[in-house]
């Protein structure tokens, strides 16, 4: 089991993300957009952050940008939530420090496949 | 995850896409009176969120489709394409192409219609490129080998991104058989080593039929962040095509079909977390209030635990009564959803019509019950066509009428009483008392206008089959009149009246009550029965002398009330109840308004008014004419909520027969 910060300003999408990997026995917590979730982040020790890139108030690569300037998420994996036609986008996000991402659309079994991937 | 766990998230999907298609509309049309940059961000963002989510739960069609327009925006975004008032247009209508297809989607309907497909390519055309035949299929990397050498040397920050040498090692034991060889060559000294930074490299060999692409793909998060090698030893010649992937299972497509039906009809309503609060808290009053009564079950009552029990009493009539309002107004919504959706029609139909208006808005904060909110939408729209068609008149008349080019339409929704009033008003030309008698008459509604005050002509636009445009329209004129509109508003328990000035402009009201699920009504008795008349209904009750009510011929009576002559409805014939007063002297008399006219209800007497909570006769026992329900009195009996409008048409037909 692994605390795991779920970001995104969809409802349904952090909804999604969030019943599978609470099914999947972990400890979940939300966050709407990148500020709320580095307030969030501040509080937990989370062992994966996963993050949309485009929210209101403050996007995911800025999120991550801020995230790593915390020594306590230095090498913690957070991982971007991006769609395909974005390939440049998956760069900006490894530049600002992300570890990877999970290319949308995607189903349980994969977000799955790729936290464990991430969580060992 | 069980289908269950993903449909719920599918529901959650479609409302939020159509709140944002909401918000892509409102901010495009900002963005057409000159609104800032920050708006193109803003839609952008709402159709990139429907975009993903199509893909993920299950509508690819309106992901691809929305990635048109997506694209399209990102072009504006970035600064490479300035907006104008053509592209604007063709936002507006991919956000009317998909609300249709999240309808469809609810429907469990093809989403794909000739109007996507030609929005499609418009949008293709607007970005100056053709549409996309298909997908480009990724490049395979087919490539295979039995056995292959990889050198991998992480970066020194590779740690840092979260990326961890070890894990990537251990991902690739499950693609073949590993040997592993670290490369200390770079270790610094013991002094100088810095622990969170990387140092080592990796010579893996691996044996086993493996594609490249399966070992890149082990890399592809850190392709940037180390030296990396992928070396095949032996090369095969051609991979046989991996078959195609079975069909995906239809089986259970009967049930995933009912689970989305059942999901389409069971609609939810957000309610802001501080409405929960006040409930909770509002249960955590209620229990120390209870607790506090149950101490009166031991000991005896003397003058002292009374007082005290009156209070607790009184406490729990407090605490009742604000529980039932905080629930109610869990079903309560701004008014706003429903207004919302007027800017963009008034901007299209005035434009269609060449006339000028300026829609304002008023009171959009106003709540009320979700049920009356859904059922508003329809005869507002045509009131508001109306509007336009009819009342505002072109720059030149207006010029000629001397008012400004602009014509104003408001709507304003407040709060009055225990109701909700929205009015819909317009500085246009007014009804036309003439044209409207002269209709009136050539449809037979009437026989001449003469001595019939401004406001009984007014009234005569709510008949049935009436239409005063000289051409019909393709806005107004589609088959539902001003009679629709009435009957609309009162099925949900409301009114409708019209006040007009010639010349100066017209103002439709709409009262409606706040919520269908509890009525303010006056209890009559009526013999042994307790009838329940709803309040907004009520103008005012009487108590006649005998000769007041006349008989006509036909078996009709009337009574003369404020210079009218209105027919009397005895309750206790309606309903055949037994016992009940028959001398008019000893009754009473309850003028009743109801689907625009008016009528003596005739009573025992009234005993009180009270809220009603409705319980639906239909669904616990049958359809009943004249009767719109029935609630429990505080003495556990039933008493039957009156229909005025359906007792008027009843009392009409009887007439007729």
């Amino acid at each position: 089991m692994a605390k795991i910060l779920a970001v995104d300003d969809s409802a349904s999408m952090r909804g999604m993300v969030a019943f599978t990997l609470r099914n999947a026995g972990h400890d979940v917590s939300e966050a709407e957009n990148g500020q709320l979730a580095l307030d969030a982040a501040k509080g937990g020790n989370f062992d994966l952050v996963l993050a949309d890139v485009n929210m209101p108030v403050m996007d995911g690569i800025s999120m991550v940008r801020e995230l790593r300037t915390l020594p306590a998420y230095k090498g913690v994996p957070i991982l971007m939530l991006t769609t395909e036609s974005h390939t440049d986008k998956k760069m900006e996000g490894k530049a600002a420090g992300a570890t990877g991402w999970l290319v949308k659309p995607f189903d349980p079994e994969q977000l799955l496949a790729t936290v464990k991937r991430v969580l060992g | 995850m069980s289908k269950a766990g993903l449909a719920q998230f599918q529901q959650v999907f479609i409302e939020e896409s159509l709140e944002g298609l909401d918000t892509m509309e409102s901010s495009l049309l900002a963005l057409d009176q000159g609104g800032d940059g920050e708006l193109v961000h803003t839609i952008f963002r709402a159709a990139h969120s429907i975009k993903g989510g199509a893909a993920t739960f299950g509508f690819p069609e309106m992901s691809s489709f929305t990635h048109e327009a997506e694209s399209l925006l990102d072009e504006v975004r970035s600064g490479k394409r300035a907006i104008d008032a053509a592209i604007i247009e063709l936002l507006l209508r991919t956000v009317d192409c998909l609300r249709g297809m999240f309808a469809r989607a609810q429907a469990g309907e093809a989403l794909n219609d000739a109007v996507a497909e030609g929005l499609r390519s418009e949008l293709a055309a607007a970005m100056g490129r053709g549409v996309p035949v298909a997908a480009v299929q990724a490049r395979r990397d087919a490539d295979q080998a039995d056995a292959w050498t990889i050198h991998f040397r992480p970066h020194a920050s590779m740690l840092a991104g979260g990326n961890e040498p070890l894990r990537l090692i251990r991902e690739l034991v499950g693609l073949g058989k590993l040997q592993v060889t670290p490369l200390f060559d770079r270790l610094p000294a013991f002094g100088v080593l810095e622990p969170s930074e990387c140092h080592l490299g990796w010579s893996i060999e691996l044996t086993g039929p493996v594609k490249r692409a399966d070992i890149s793909g082990v890399f592809d998060w850190v392709e940037d962040e180390c030296d990396l090698s992928i070396e095949a030893k032996h090369v095969v010649a051609e991979v046989a095509a991996t078959p195609a992937p079975a069909a995906a299972p239809v089986a259970d497509a009967g049930a995933a079909r009912a689970q989305r039906e059942a999901s389409a009809e069971s609609s939810s309503v957000r309610v802001s977390i501080d409405k929960i609060d006040g409930l909770i808290n509002l249960v955590g009053e209620l229990v120390i209030t209870q607790s506090m009564l149950d101490t009166f079950r031991e000991g005896d009552l003397d003058a002292a635990r009374l007082a005290v029990l009156e209070q607790g009493l009184a406490q729990l009539a407090r605490h009742t009564r604000e529980l039932q309002e905080s629930v109610m107004g869990i079903r309560m919504l701004p008014i706003a959803s429903v207004f919302n959706r007027f800017p963009r029609m008034v901007r299209d139909i005035s434009q269609k019509l060449g006339k000028q208006v300026k829609l304002e808005l008023i009171g959009e904060s106003t709540e009320l019950d979700k049920t009356v909110l859904e059922k508003i939408g329809d005869p507002m729209v045509h009131l508001v066509r109306n509007a336009i068609d009819h009342g505002l008149e072109t720059p030149d008349k207006r010029r000629a009428a001397g008012k400004g080019d602009t014509g104003t339409l408001t709507l304003h929704a407040s709060h009055r009483g225990g109701n909700v009033v929205v009015e819909v008003s317009d500085d246009g030309a007014g009804l036309n008392r003439d044209a409207i008698v002269a209709k009136a008459i050539q449809r037979g509604i009437i026989s001449s206008g003469e001595g019939m005050s401004d406001e009984a002509v007014a009234e005569l636009i709510f008949q049935p089959g009436f239409s005063t445009a000289a051409v019909t329209t393709d806005l107004s004129g589609r088959g539902v009149g001003m009679d629709v509109v009435r009957r609309n508003v009162s099925d949900l328990g409301g009114t409708v009246t019209i006040r007009s000035t010639q010349g100066k402009g017209s103002v439709f009201t709409i009262t409606l009550p706040l919520t269908l699920a509890i009525i303010d009504g006056l209890t009559a008795a009526v013999g042994e029965e307790r009838y329940i008349v709803p309040l907004i209904s009520i103008v005012e009750s009487v108590q006649l002398k005998t000769d007041a009510v006349r008989s006509v011929a036909g078996g009709g009576e009337l009574f003369r009330f404020r210079g009218e002559y209105l027919p009397v409805i005895r309750l206790h014939e309606a309903f055949a109840c037994d016992h009940a007063v028959h001398a008019i002297d000893e009754g009473l008399m309850v003028v009743v308004e109801g689907d625009g006219s008016r009528v003596g209800l005739f009573v025992d007497g009234l005993i009180g008014q009270q809220q009603a909570v409705v319980k639906s006769l239909e669904a616990n026992y049958r359809r009943v004419q004249g009767v719109s329900g029935a609630t429990i009195l505080a003495d556990g009996s039933v008493a039957l909520i009156v229909d005025i409008a359906g007792l008027v048409r009843m009392q009409g037909r009887r007439k007729a027969a």
